[in-house]
């Protein structure tokens, strides 16, 4: 590393593999009842499951965000972060907010709107909050010696996410509306404004490992994120086919989100062609690993499986199925989760002096949580196609159709079980690195 | 060969032509359509009361309405139609769990009382009288049991 304030980005990425953890728990639970066994029932119905599974998802990711905007920021604006201590305390409110909101479900309190569960007094701590970090981001960018293209798109999309947080927050009479505005958060968010945070945080890992020239990747960084906005802003019509919104949104929803993938598919050439291009061979094998399969998955998990159901003559019988439960997996995974574990490979290291990569547990934490997650995809997607099939063209009632494909969720629980060791690898490795050291200081 | 400031440029109008689009369009949508094609004039003290209930109780975390939710109990949007009153009111009231002796899944015993279930019943049929273009589509066959 290359300021002392970097070292703040370690908390952050403690935090959240912590909740990662916490997030594959309440996974298996659901797995389990979806087997029939939900022995948990009393005290962790599967709404609870659900919405803590779901929440803490977002809420590690965000973590890891904010820890690799920490970790970024000064070091592309060539600046000590603005200030130490509100991180730390952004940092432990943000748990602390997180935590009750965990609690709060085991007590049936919540907003019931699926991923903006938070009930409302936690809204605008989340809120506050985020204003807090945004403030300190923004002020080491804007007082540092360089404003670089990587650090403002990076900027830029943690700016837009908090915005478009609001519109999420305004009661609605009718679930119609209710319906139309979360989208603004969660369609927003995932294929809109983090796809910048993702491609900002992929530019300066593509920078830094392969050595190609930043020009080169910032133009690309710009023609991705401009392929992003013009398919992903009028592609959110794919959740208002059927919610009660006018028919044109079949129309304009259908064709913008079939040209979404072409961002995730930039995003992946763009990678592989870069590693190709680069002359210095960076010795940290294991976050190339990271780098170049976020690109990969992503489009995949993202991209392919995204455009598989996205039409609205497929969306008809798929909407709510789950098959969306086996795209939803891998998109987060490939795209955002795979992002925050790279540039987490990339900066322990850097942070602590030390260089525990390239190793067999690095090398099998990457593939068994990669291969468990494909093996994941595979059951939900069987489970969801056979679902589809028989409750929406055959007709067959919804529990019995349930009872059929019960089979595949012990599948899903075994793919479940190499992921998670995979995610124990992975943990280890980081643990094994220490604390963040002033003696890592290098000055390049 | 495109410069960099050209992709630059690519991106912000793309940005901002698309925005504006996607307002607009969320405008006349809210504004001019919405109101007409969900029956807004049937949305009664009933049906905002059963919409708190629904979402203080995260009915939306076992079910789907319209399609969204989870997707672990049977979608509600046509419920109404599909079960009748009686049956609905029977499963909101149920002091214990429901499905426990069905189908073996459960749902969390709430034990409404008789005015909760009715507000709850509003709303489903409110919902399940909205014009969602063509959602749930009918089975294209039907099938029988055997045993
Ligand atoms: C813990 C999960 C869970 C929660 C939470 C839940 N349900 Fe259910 N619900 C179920 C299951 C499972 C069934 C189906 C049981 C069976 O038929 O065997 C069901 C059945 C129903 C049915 C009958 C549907 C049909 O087609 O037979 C209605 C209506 C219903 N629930 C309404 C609600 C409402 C309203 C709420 C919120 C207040 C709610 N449920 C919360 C799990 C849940
Ligand atoms: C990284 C990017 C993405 C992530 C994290 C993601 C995640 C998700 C999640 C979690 C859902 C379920 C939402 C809900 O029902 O509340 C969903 C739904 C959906 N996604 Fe994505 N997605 C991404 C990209 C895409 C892309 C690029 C496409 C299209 C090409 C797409 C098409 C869809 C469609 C059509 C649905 C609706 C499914 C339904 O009707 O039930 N997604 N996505
Ligand atoms: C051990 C691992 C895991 C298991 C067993 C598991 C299982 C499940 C189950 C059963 C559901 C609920 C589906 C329903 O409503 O019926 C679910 C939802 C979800 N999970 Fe996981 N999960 C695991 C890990 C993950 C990971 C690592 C991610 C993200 C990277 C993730 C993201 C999601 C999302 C986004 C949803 C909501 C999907 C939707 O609404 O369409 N899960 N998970
Ligand atoms: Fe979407």
């Amino acid at each position: 590393m290359k300021f002392k304030t970097q070292k703040i980005a370690y908390w952050f990425f403690l935090s959240a593999l912590g909740l990662l953890a916490l997030q594959i728990i309440y996974g298996f639970i659901m797995g389990f009842a979806h087997m029939g066994m939900d022995g948990l029932h009393d005290i962790i119905p599967f709404n609870t499951a659900r919405a803590v599974h779901t929440n803490l998802l977002v809420c590690w990711l965000l973590l890891g965000f904010m820890g690799s905007a920490y970790y970024i920021i000064p070091e592309e604006s060539q600046n000590e972060l603005y200030s130490p201590k509100l991180a730390i305390i952004q940092l432990v409110s943000f748990l602390a907010v997180g935590v009750t909101a965990v609690i709060a479900y085991h007590l049936n309190w919540w907003e019931g709107r699926k991923f903006l569960e938070i009930p409302r007094p936690l809204d605008y701590l989340v809120v506050v909050n985020v204003l807090a970090f945004l403030f300190n981001i923004l002020m080491t960018l804007f007082t540092g010696k360089k404003q670089t293209t990587t650090a403002l798109v990076l900027a830029m999309g943690l700016l837009f996410a908090a915005l478009l947080y609001l519109p999420g927050m305004i009661w609605f009479d009718s679930q119609t509306l209710d319906s139309f505005y979360r989208w603004y958060v969660v369609h927003l968010w995932v294929e809109g404004v983090w796809e910048l945070i993702m491609g900002g945080i992929l530019a300066f890992l593509l920078i830094k490992i392969t050595g190609v020239d930043r020009e080169v990747i910032e133009k690309w960084l710009y023609v991705i994120v401009g392929l992003t906005f013009l398919s992903g802003i009028l592609g959110t019509g794919h959740h208002y086919y059927y919610i009660g919104a006018p028919s044109y949104w079949l129309w304009i929803g259908g064709i913008f989100s079939a040209l979404e993938p072409l961002a995730f598919l930039a995003m992946a050439l763009f990678a592989i062609n870069m590693y190709r291009k680069g002359e210095k061979k960076h010795p940290n094998k294991t976050a190339l690993n990271w780098t170049l399969g976020a690109a990969i998955t992503s489009f995949v998990g993202a991209g392919l499986l995204g455009a598989a159901h996205t039409l609205p003559n497929v969306n008809l019988y798929t909407h709510g199925t789950l098959v969306t439960a086996m795209h939803g997996h891998m998109a987060f995974w490939g795209a955002y989760a795979m992002i925050v574990l790279a540039i987490i490979a990339y900066a322990m290291p850097n942070l602590t002096g030390r260089k525990l990569y390239n190793n067999n547990m690095t090398m099998y934490a990457f593939w068994l949580s990669n291969i468990g997650m494909i093996g994941m995809t595979v059951a939900f997607g069987v489970a969801g196609v056979a679902q589809v099939y028989m409750e929406r063209i055959m007709g067959v009632d919804f529990m019995e159709t349930q009872k059929e494909i019960q089979p595949h969720f012990l599948v899903l629980v075994l793919c479940a079980t190499g992921f998670c060791a995979g995610i124990i690898l992975y943990i280890i490795n980081f643990l094994q690195y220490g604390k963040p050291s002033d003696e890592a200081l290098v000055s390049e | 060969m495109l410069t960099k400031s050209q992709a630059k440029l690519f991106f912000l109008a793309g940005t901002v032509i698309f925005s504006v689009l996607f307002l607009g369009l969320s405008i006349d949508t809210h504004l001019n359509r919405v109101g007409e094609q969900t029956h807004e004039e049937n949305i009664t003290e009933g049906v905002i009361a059963g919409k708190h209930l629904w979402e203080e109780n995260n009915c939306m975390g076992c079910h789907t309405i319209m399609g969204e939710g989870a997707y672990y109990a049977p979608e509600l949007t046509k419920v109404v139609e599909r079960r009748g009153v009686p049956y609905i009111k029977g499963v909101l009231m149920s002091p214990t769990p429901w499905g426990e002796h069905t189908s073996g899944r459960k749902m969390v015993a709430y034990g409404f009382s008789d005015e909760e279930a009715n507000n709850l019943v509003e709303y489903l049929t409110w919902i399940g009288n909205i014009d969602l273009n063509g959602f749930p589509a009918k089975p294209q066959y039907k099938v029988e049991k055997n045993n």
